[in-house]
């Protein structure tokens, strides 16, 4: 009886329900998974801040420490004005016209590389550590001025060509290490603890008792990723190549097209790592164990060659130093992605095996 | 066609899951009718959870059948989905995503259903619309996962504990909304362990013990079905070590007693008459009395009554 009055009612309901219903783009869920994805990074100030400012600040301190200086000018200093005079004919050298005792506190002090004094019979007596580089260079420098002051012709004529291309410079090196090191970290956290969170507030299971395609739900993290992608790779190139000058002579879209594929193939190793862990500590801990052997033996900030080579094969087969060295090689070299081509097989070959595996294996709930 | 009762919203049959060496579900029956309120009651580790899982298309089942809005979870999962509102026992919705965001995420999963801001309305949280959710309190998050419930326009509401951990002020107002909807003629399975809340929002109940049902009707129905209509309780303080229970079972009107701890309860027909009875006799034990108190029979009497437990017991 009382399911007889209840009748009108659901019509009712369902009427209103059924009434169309303006739909615009905004409204699909894709766009609202990725979304919710974005704003949840957007909002974590920490994630901001490692995502994008760490890697800044770590270049920018790198590059600093290992700058390249101007060709170095020795500090030099003597006793009588004849042989500063003919020391001062070397521009490499600075020469400093000492009392003998004030000299001499110089060079213990290590003011300057080398003492310069005339020695008995017009010679010259040089004071120096012969174990200090700056102190040989200093000897060598200053010797070849005083030879060539008294009259000396070198036999052999010889002139300078210098090299002082940006694309040797360390921060060089460092950049594109960075930039493959940023693209592992922020596709594996970014994944990682976003799924592991998800599921352990039981989002995911709520979210899969929805008519939410699963598949979109991977799709978005991918989707923001990529979108991402665009904002941390640009930050960084932009702050190695606008301040520091560092090269990028490869071909832009192959550049692009590197750090997207070096992205998926990230993300899907970041997929494997969460998809099966329930909470945050577990799943830190298995991303720090299968990245931190990859900042070391990769060569973020030293090369990877420095490792026995019985190692390198090894080496080579994880995705970081394929990254990186494809990095290195297109920004660097100019290299096209056919002289790349192996690296991006490797990098192919971990998107394709952790992908199905990480599906397979995914837990929703 | 003749004309019979209506069709049933959910129907489950001979439903069994088991977890392990645990046999969470065994043996089920259940039937749910449109348009009617069902809850369904029991302990903690009765099986609620898992057979509302089960429903829900979250878990599957080891054997057994689930008919719900006349379709089938392996042939039209889609449908269903469609066409279902699911509130989960502590589902913990993003932190850093505003109410309004989160009901547009959700809305956007389904096909047709208000819109968000109506939604928020009706759960009454229009003054949280732009508040990101790990500021809400517990009573707001509990409604938000309502709302979460309703943005398809739901046929069949599932609703798993919805009140647990609330303040009392924070469940009546989520009672109050829950009364809406049956107004407007969905169908509700509701698991809870608290009776007052399935006594007041539930057309008809189940009361589930090891998986199984072992009681099924009206609140009324079952509260009647135990033939007591209240129940005494007191409390003796020290001397209570010294009461002999046996000649309070002799009274008049007394049905049963038992006692627990400090204090004694007795299931009674006719409160009148035992009440009296009950002093006397106490006063010729010599046994002070510090506390009594008397309540009509609730299911939580029905569920002791039937298992010799009380609910919240673990």
């Amino acid at each position: 009886m009382s399911d007889v009055t209840a009748v009108p009612e659901i019509r009712a309901r369902e009427a209103a329900a059924k009434t169309p219903r303006e739909t615009t783009l905004a409204d699909h869920p894709l766009v609202q998974l990725t979304l919710t994805r974005f704003r949840e990074f957007l909002r974590e100030p920490e994630a901001l801040f490692w995502v994008f400012i760490f890697p800044i600040l770590l270049a920018a301190g790198l590059g600093l420490a290992f700058r390249n200086r101007p060709a170095e000018v020795l500090k030099i200093a003597t006793v009588t004005p004849e042989l500063a005079q003919s020391l001062r004919k070397d521009k490499l050298l600075d020469v400093q016209l000492l009392s003998g005792p004030a000299a001499q506190e110089a060079l213990r002090t290590g003011k300057v590389a080398l003492l310069a004094e005339p020695g008995p019979t017009g010679t010259v007596v040089y004071h120096y550590d012969d174990t200090n580089p700056e102190g040989r260079t200093a000897r060598m420098l200053a010797d070849r001025a005083v030879e060539r002051a008294a009259g000396r012709v070198d036999p052999v004529g010889a002139s300078d060509r210098l090299m002082r291309e940006p694309g040797s410079r360390y921060i060089d090196f460092l950049i594109p290490g960075l930039l493959g090191m940023n693209l592992m970290g922020s596709a594996i956290w970014g994944m990682g603890f976003a799924i592991v969170d998800a599921r352990r507030r039981k989002l995911m299971k709520r979210l899969i008792a929805t008519p939410m395609p699963r598949h979109y739900y991977l799709l978005s993290f991918l989707l923001s990723r990529l979108i991402m992608l665009v904002i941390e790779v640009g930050f960084l190139l932009g702050f190695g190549v606008f301040v520091f000058k560092v090269p990028a002579r490869g071909s832009f879209v192959d550049l692009a097209l590197l750090c997207v594929v070096t992205s998926l193939s990230f993300g899907a190793l970041g997929l494997l790592i969460a998809s099966r862990v329930r909470t945050i500590e577990a799943a830190s801990g298995l991303m720090n164990l299968v990245m931190m052997p990859m900042w070391i033996v990769s060569g973020v900030f030293f090369s990877a060659q420095r490792f026995p080579d019985m190692l390198q094969p090894v080496i080579k087969a994880l995705p970081l130093t394929a990254a990186i060295d494809a990095l290195r090689a297109n920004m660097l070299q100019g290299a096209g992605l056919p002289q790349v081509s192996g690296q991006l097989m490797v990098l192919g070959a971990w998107l394709v095996v952790c992908f199905p595996v990480a599906l397979k294996l995914f837990r929703w709930r | 066609m003749l004309p019979t009762s209506p069709p049933a919203a959910l129907c489950v049959r001979n439903l069994r899951k088991t977890y392990k060496d645990v046999v969470a579900v065994d043996g089920l029956e259940l039937e749910v009718r449109a348009g009617e309120c069902f809850g369904l009651l029991g302990p903690n580790g009765a099986g609620k959870t898992t057979t509302i899982e089960i429903c829900e298309g979250l878990t599957t089942a080891d054997s057994g059948d689930v008919e719900l809005l006349g379709l089938h979870w392996d042939s039209d999962a889609k449908e269903l989905r469609q066409r279902l509102g699911i509130q989960l026992q502590e589902t913990q919705l993003a932190d850093k995503v505003t109410v309004l965001e989160t009901i547009r995420l959700f809305r956007s999963f389904f096909r047709h259903g208000p819109p968000p801001a109506e939604v928020i309305g009706l759960v009454q949280l229009d003054e949280k619309m732009n508040s990101r959710v790990g500021g809400l309190s517990g009573g707001q998050k509990q409604r938000l996962a309502l709302a979460c419930a309703l943005v398809g326009d739901p046929d069949f509401l599932f609703l798993d504990e919805p009140t647990t951990g609330l303040d009392p002020q924070a469940r009546r107002q989520l009672w109050d909304l829950i009364e809406q909807f049956k107004l407007q003629g969905r169908s509700i399975l509701l698991t809870t362990h608290y009776m007052d809340e399935a006594e007041r929002l539930c057309d008809r109940v189940a009361i589930m013990d090891h998986g199984k049902v072992i009681a099924l009707g009206t609140p009324r129905e079952l509260i009647s079905s135990i033939g007591v209509e209240h129940m005494v309780e007191f409390s003796a303080g020290g001397a209570a070590k010294a009461l002999q229970v046996d000649p309070l079972r002799q009274i008049e009107g007394v049905r049963d007693v038992c006692r627990e701890n400090g204090t004694v309860q007795m299931q009674v027909t006719e409160l009148h008459r035992a009440v009296p009875a009950l002093l006397n006799e106490l006063a010729r034990q010599g046994v002070p009395l510090t506390e009594l108190r008397t309540h009509s029979a609730t299911l939580e009497d029905v569920f002791v009554t039937l298992t010799g437990r009380h609910l919240r017991d673990e």
